[in-house]
């Protein structure tokens, strides 16, 4: 904190930005400075402001929105957002690793173009020398062999290593100031280190990093200062390790509180309802519910065959929670698929309570099919277009043979399992937030009773303290029920917080954590 | 390219049932049809002289093996060999719809990149005018335009046998209404960029709003227009039926219309078969040039054939 | 609260389909003259008040002729249109549907057919079936009817496809459902909806393709009013007399413009919801 005495890079006081026809203020009065070989965090969940103030410092703020208050870049006042201004300052003193929402590299152009482009449009190094410039850029981003990737696009690249190319383009031309707007969201643990590593490299060497996220264990490893926001305002800030100990506000407690990382399994994270501990929880002999033996799956035939699974076995005993991690592309969702029989194997078996699958006659394996559930990663895209709540209740009793009276009862009973008020039951599905789909997606797997359900990416699209309770509940409901849950995730603190045993899928086959 | 055989082979068959579709003894049509008064002797010299006296697989493969080497059969009208008709329409047809093809283009580019602009104005107009030309009947266009530049100006002829001057009404009829389709598609490319995280991206690294314009809005605008290419040639093919009629121009569409009108069916199959060659080899043409421009198509064949 | 998202444009155009379908429906109520009458002594007359569009060859109203001749434009596109729409959509389901083993050979059959039948430009394959049936209305509706089937079936390939890899069919299939349920429920409502939308617009183009063969002589026979051939008999007098190309080129064009903003604020409001 001895940097304070310098110009800071950037500063910003009073920032407020309003949108026409919005009452309250997306951002409402933010003040804050980055120094120098300093980080500073913001903190906070969707719709809390962070995203937009990240813009207001490059003059990115979209053109319908309003904004007050002061912004200085070094010495002088920013340009007006949206000024030409801007261009001389973006990318060389001022850059922003954006948050890859699966196209924020133009899949048209090569990774070279679009990372050599700071130094095409600052005239920084003559084209003959921007090669090299670009392969250096990338290998500090840490991609694997960097040359290879040079005339690759975005769209042939895997989430992580597309992130590292982000990161490369915005730091090639060694600006001073980094706006990383939420780097390492949707990656594993081990792409996460890499980036905040050549982040904080960056910060050593002088520049100063504003860092937008919701990973509190990220921000507590690189910031030197953070702000938690909460609807546009600062709530708290400080040194991360005070407030992160002994936070004041009771968002920022909450916050803390519904952070997978670290809590132990079945402790509940947000619920105050009690917990049976694991220790008390029922042990009966192992029983499996699902036998994966030596399954071998892949697309295409001859040279162009791609092998997704290779002899890949797996169990899932009742009443337990395995957890499985993966990168995407790693064959987590054809493992559902095969486990679900959507999907058949080219080899091997699926038992499901040590019933083959493939030896069974179809009115067999569809009464076989309802001991399953999925709980699948988009819930939106699974309820039929325009369908309620309700409806999507009542068609899944139906599918689970519930005779047609009992429905209605049925189906209240089931959402106030899940704590769906009867109010949400009656609106349309694509009006409810996030956590609330999940809480209709699980219902709606639960209409069937099944003694297992398969869970796809379930919280991966959620802020932490939604994910949390849609946590907990996944918990009580294991309690209550005593399903037994495979969890798919990338998320290695969800996993383990929520698994008995922790599988990684690596190459088409699993190994022990 | 297996595809691509596939569809011309069915292409072929369709022509085939479309001639066993024909009501009345073929024998008869190609004597003149049923006002002919054709003796029985005149009959069954025609049905040997076309084949028609063998069994209908015969036939099929006897047809299939003709087209193969390029053999369209015998006008019935004018008694000589169908590919000979069509030898001399061929070339003015084409030089009609490629210069067409190229206007339609150049007229489109001009819409897209005022779609690529700020000006909500500019937009709205553009957009209005596309509108306008993508449901203007090129045949009313085209009386249009021969009263104005014709009738009150006297700049173009409104009969068009040959030479440069000639030509400028006809393809700036059957341009318009391409021109119009090309740049409604390639609007919605324009607009799905113009939103796109990569924009922003571009932006933040210091490019300017001509830069962001130039080099990724444009060029995705464009991209879903490349993919038109071979539709908006075939329809112009279609088109020339119409035009050619209307400014009296020679080829293929003349001698379409005038074959249709005579029931000269192995002329009107020789046309449509043509065209329906011309489409398929312009459809594998785009495909590599869109490869090109836009890799993910590539990739995308890649992996349609491994996954499906 | 659905209806307002029309949009001002998309009223407006309604109003100019409900107007042309009145035109086709109760045409003598609309038209000043029957349009057929003939008065030799005021042929060829320019637009007046008496008559707004001019008159013709033979003194006929063209101002009737025109609202008389939505009634056989009109009818073609829409039947045609609904034709396409049918045959378009059976074999688009075929061709889009599912790859198993005894379904696959039919399913590549329909998807090259449908390439195929693209691959006729619309116009050529309606002259086409017109030389093998010969000239007249029926034949102009099949034509167009099958000239526009492609590109439907092509739609509906592309929405099957896109719905048996949705999230919505996969939910369905865990739970057990039918193939038929899955498609009657899900499947095929979801995939129709969005080309009824864009039929609106097809229609448009259809009466455009029904009026360039009428232009041909290969419709409606003379002197029936219809908006192609009417411009095929004005047209040797387009100098001497523009209205007679003018106005019925203008319906078509109207009816272009009308179904295309329509059909754009149909789908605008599909997608809000």
């Amino acid at each position: 904190m001895a940097v304070t005495s310098t110009i800071p890079l950037v500063r910003v006081e009073a920032l407020t930005v309003t949108f026409p026809g919005r009452e309250l203020p997306a951002v409402d009065n933010v003040s804050f400075a980055v120094h120098p070989g300093e980080c500073v965090a913001l903190v906070g969940e969707s719709g809390s402001g962070k995203s937009l103030t990240a813009r207001a410092l490059l003059g990115l703020l979209p053109s319908s929105a309003r904004h007050r208050g002061a912004i200085s870049l070094g010495e002088d006042p920013a340009p007006a957002n949206g000024s030409p201004a801007w261009t001389a300052i973006r990318g060389r003193r001022a850059a922003l690793v954006p948050q890859d929402a699966l196209g924020a590299l133009d899949p048209l152009r090569r990774i070279e173009l679009e990372v050599g482009d700071a130094l095409r449009l600052h005239r920084l190094v003559p084209p003959s020398g921007r090669r090299e410039r670009v392969v250096q850029a990338l290998a500090d981003a840490g991609m694997p062999t960097p040359e290879q990737q040079l005339r690759r696009r975005s769209d042939e690249l895997s989430g992580g290593l597309r992130q590292r190319a982000l990161v490369a383009s915005a730091l090639i031309a060694e600006p001073e100031l980094i706006v990383a707007d939420e780097p390492t969201t949707a990656l594993d643990a081990g792409h996460r280190r890499r980036i905040l590593g050549e982040l904080r490299r960056r910060v050593r060497e002088g520049a100063g990093l504003l860092l937008i996220s919701h990973d509190l264990a990220s921000v507590r490893d690189v910031a030197d200062r953070v702000l938690v926001m909460r609807n546009g305002r600062v709530v708290e800030h400080g040194d991360p390790r005070t407030v992160f100990s002994t936070p004041a506000h009771p968002f920022t407690r909450e916050l803390i509180a519904a952070s997978p990382g670290g809590k132990p399994r079945g402790s509940r994270l947000l619920s105050t309802s009690t917990s049976t501990s694991a220790a008390h929880r029922a042990q009966p002999a192992p029983k499996p519910r699902l036998e994966l033996r030596g399954i071998v799956t892949g697309f295409g035939t001859g040279s162009l065959r791609t092998p997704v699974l290779r002899h890949l076995t797996l169990e899932v005993n009742a009443g337990e929670t395995v957890g499985l991690l993966g990168e995407s592309g790693s064959g987590k969702t054809t493992l559902l698929r095969v486990a679900l029989g959507l999907h058949r194997p080219e080899a091997g078996r699926v038992l499901i309570d040590g019933v083959d699958r493939g030896a069974t006659s179809r009115a067999d394996s569809r009464r076989m099919q309802r001991r399953i559930g999925l709980v699948p990663q988009d819930p939106l895209d699974s309820f039929p277009r325009g369908a309620s709540g309700q409806s999507v209740l009542l068609d899944a009793l139906r599918a689970a043979g519930v005779a047609r009276a009992q429905r209605p009862h049925r189906a209240s009973a089931l959402a106030s399992e899940v704590d769906l008020s009867p109010e949400l039951l009656h609106r349309d599905a694509a009006t409810l937030s996030g956590g609330q789909r999940q809480r209709l997606a699980i219902a709606r797997a639960l209409a069937r009773e099944p003694e297992l359900l398969l869970l796809d990416e379930p919280v991966s699209a959620l802020d932490v303290t939604v994910q949390a309770r849609v946590l907990d509940l996944l918990d009580e409901l294991q309690e209550r029920r005593g399903t037994a849950y495979l969890l798919v995730s990338h998320d290695t603190d969800v996993v383990s917080h929520m698994s008995d045993r922790v599988l990684r899928l690596e190459k088409g086959t699993v190994s022990e954590r | 390219m297996v595809g691509a055989a596939a569809v011309m082979c069915i292409v072929a068959t369709l022509a085939f049932v479309a001639l066993q579709l024909i009501p009345g003894d073929p024998a008869e049509a190609a004597l003149g049809g049923p006002g002919s008064q054709a003796s029985a002797e005149a009959l069954a010299a025609a049905r040997a002289e076309f084949g028609l006296d063998r069994p209908v697989l015969a036939q099929y493969a006897d047809f299939l093996w003709r087209l193969l080497r390029g053999d369209l059969g015998i006008s019935y009208a004018q008694k000589i060999p169908v590919a000979q008709v069509l030898a001399g329409a061929i070339g003015p047809t084409l030089a009609l719809a490629g210069i067409s093809l190229l206007l339609a283009w150049a007229i489109a580019l001009v819409s897209v990149f005022i779609a690529s602009g700020h000006s909500r104005v500019a937009r709205t107009i553009a957009s209005a005018l596309d509108l306008i030309a993508a449901a203007m009947p090129n045949f009313w266009l085209a009386s249009l335009l021969v009263l104005l530049f014709t009738g009150m100006l006297g700049w173009f002829p409104a009969v068009s046998t040959g030479g440069f001057h000639g030509i400028v009404l006809p393809a700036l009829s059957l341009a318009v209404p391409t021109a119009g389709f090309i740049a409604q598609v390639c609007r919605a490319g324009v607009d799905n960029a113009r939103s796109a995280p990569f924009v922003e991206s571009a932006r933040a690294r210091g490019e300017s709003e001509a830069g962001v314009r130039l080099r990724h809005i444009i060029r995705h605008g464009i991209v879903p227009g490349l993919n038109m290419t071979a539709w908006a040639l075939g329809s112009l093919l279609g088109g020339a039926a119409v035009i050619e009629v209307i400014f009296a121009r020679p080829g293929l569409g003349r001698t379409l219309v005038n074959a249709v009108i005579v029931r000269d069916i192995p002329v009107v199959l020789g046309v449509v078969l043509f065209a329906a060659f011309a489409y398929i080899v312009v459809t594998l043409l785009t495909d590599l040039t869109i490869a090109r421009v836009d890799p993910r198509t590539e990739a995308r064949l890649h992996r349609v054939v491994a996954g499906g | 609260m659905a209806r307002s998202r029309l949009g001002v444009d998309g009223w407006i155009a309604l109003g100019c389909v409900a107007l042309l379908a009145c035109c086709a429906i109760v045409p003598g109520m609309l038209a000043p003259f029957p349009p057929l009458a003939i008065d030799p002594t005021g042929a060829f007359a320019p637009p007046s008040m008496a008559h707004p569009f001019g008159t013709d060859d033979s003194g006929r109203d063209v101002l009737s002729r025109v609202v008389y001749g939505a009634r056989d434009s009109l009818t073609i596109g829409v039947v045609a249109t609904l034709g396409g729409l049918l045959a378009g959509t059976l074999l688009g389901s075929v061709a889009g549907g599912s790859r198993t083993r005894a379904f696959g050979p039919l399913r590549y059959a329909a998807d090259r057919f449908i390439e195929a039948l693209f691959s006729f430009p619309g116009l050529l394959l309606a002259l086409l079936l017109i030389s093998v049936r010969g000239p007249g209305v029926a034949s102009v509706v099949i034509a167009v009817a099958i000239s526009t089937a492609p590109g439907y079936a092509r739609m509906v390939r592309g929405g099957v496809r896109q719905m048996l890899g949705s999230g919505s069919v996969e939910a369905a299939q865990v739970q057990g459902d039918s193939t038929a349920r899955i498609w009657r429920t899900l499947v095929l409502p979801e995939t129709l909806r969005p080309v009824l939308v864009l039929a609106t617009l097809g229609v448009g183009h259809a009466v455009i393709l029904a009026a360039a063969l009428g232009f041909l002589g290969l419709g409606t026979p003379p002197p029936a009013p219809e908006w192609g051939a009417m411009l095929n008999a004005g047209r040797p007098y387009l100098t001497k007399a523009w209205w007679l190309t003018f106005f019925p080129g203008l319906a078509i064009l109207t009816v272009g413009i009308a179904c295309t903003v329509l059909g754009r604020a149909l789908e605008r409001r599909e997608q809000w919801q």
